[in-house]
């Protein structure tokens, strides 16, 4: 899922200032299972901006909707009235959800970002949530025991681990596992260490062209070929 | 001049402190009437919405009252209900309101003096730091000994 984080009230309210009548746009899925931008976050923040508001003695109207997706045109379209009736949306969607609202409502109403979208991650315990892909375009988990030395070396090594690892901690941050000690204890366990022996060549991270776009095969654009007509008679 | 009579929410769990309160009642123990009680399975169901929205109605504190630490009928409840306190104490500040205003207590349910003792704490408390910036001008709760 995509994980971020609340940007800070101040910086939020200094976005909506020109703006009188603010619709906070939730979104229900990714964002809402990181408890950032869903619908009861979007309820927070409704809360915490009328308090805010209220206290500087500013009168502003501040209404929530949460869609289940801001990135499926479909979910924004059902609210997209409703969005037109405000001066600006804060969006709490990541930042796919913002930029592709902003998309459906065809330029035509300012979209505020109210997250930083933040990684690719997992839920590692209730409320914790880690970076477990960088989206490289190129997944090389078979040869790595499932352990991504791009994400979970802090210097995305393809061959590690470095001098700097100390008691399987990163030397960049030493709270921080190091990836490729990850990566030697799982394949260890696995009984493929042997992999290991093999020298990785850099990484091509001109795989992905970006922005990316991918087109499913059954989604293709159709061409219809127009049939020669034959002539059967000169046969 | 009109001296203030602070508005208080307590959040309570129905197996200790709302029984405590209940045993203070029967111990006829004398405490501020400035505290409005809402009973709660376990602490553990309070939402970070409703504390907000308490303040935002013109409560000038708002309280959580749990089981002691390690005696959750729910194993953990009490514990979440602290580390949601924080989080609302931690935006409460974001937008200048004192997060003092709202507290997490534990007691038992043989604890009546106990609860007595923290409504008084915190009715203290918030005549202290004074009404809340957000204090409708509503009629104030019903203040009257008896």
């Amino acid at each position: 899922m995509i994980v971020a984080k609340r940007k800070p009230i101040d910086e939020i309210k200094e976005m909506l200032k020109p703006y009188n009548k603010i619709l906070v746009l939730g979104c229900g899925s990714c964002v809402a299972v990181c408890m950032a931008g869903g619908e009861k976050e979007a309820g927070l923040l409704q809360t915490e901006l009328q308090m805010a508001f209220q206290m500087a003695g500013e009168t502003k109207q501040i209404d929530t909707i949460t869609i289940l997706r801001q990135c499926d045109r479909e979910y924004i379209e059902e609210v997209k009235d409703k969005l037109l009736q405000y001066d600006a949306i804060l969006s709490i969607a990541c930042g796919v959800g913002v930029q592709f609202t902003a998309e459906v409502m065809e330029g035509g109403k300012v979209l505020l970002p109210g997250l930083n979208t933040t990684f690719m991650g997992a839920t590692i315990s209730p409320g914790t949530w880690m970076e477990r892909c960088l989206g490289c375009g190129d997944c090389i988990l078979d040869e790595t025991g499932g352990v991504c030395p791009i994400t979970m070396c802090s210097k995305s090594l393809m061959n590690g681990p470095c001098g700097g690892h100390e008691k399987g901690k990163c030397e960049v941050e030493r709270t921080r596992d190091c990836g490729w000690v990850l990566i030697y204890k799982r394949l260890e366990k696995l009984g493929k260490l042997d992999l290991l022996k093999e020298i990785k060549l850099p990484k091509n991270y001109g795989v992905v062209k970006r922005p990316a776009t991918i087109i499913h095969e059954a989604y293709q654009p159709v061409v219809i070929e127009k049939e020669e007509k034959k002539d059967s008679k000169t046969s | 001049m009109e001296t203030f009579e602070p508005k208080i929410l307590a959040f309570c769990c129905q197996f200790c402190a709302y029984s405590a309160a209940d045993l203070a009642g029967s111990m006829r123990l004398q405490y501020p009437p400035n505290v409005r009680i809402v009973r709660l399975l376990c602490t553990g169901k309070v939402d970070p919405l409703h504390l907000l929205k308490a303040f935002q109605e013109g409560w000038d504190g708002v309280f959580v009252a749990g089981c002691l630490e390690g005696e959750c009928h729910f194993m953990q409840g009490n514990l979440h209900a602290k580390q949601w306190v924080n989080y609302v104490k931690k935006l409460l500040t974001e937008i200048k309101i004192e997060p003092e205003r709202l507290e997490m207590f534990n007691m038992s349910a043989a604890m009546g003096t106990k609860f007595a003792d923290t409504v008084r704490e915190m009715t203290e408390r918030i005549k202290k730091l004074g009404p809340s910036p957000l204090r409708k001008l509503e009629p104030q709760i019903h203040t009257d000994k008896h």
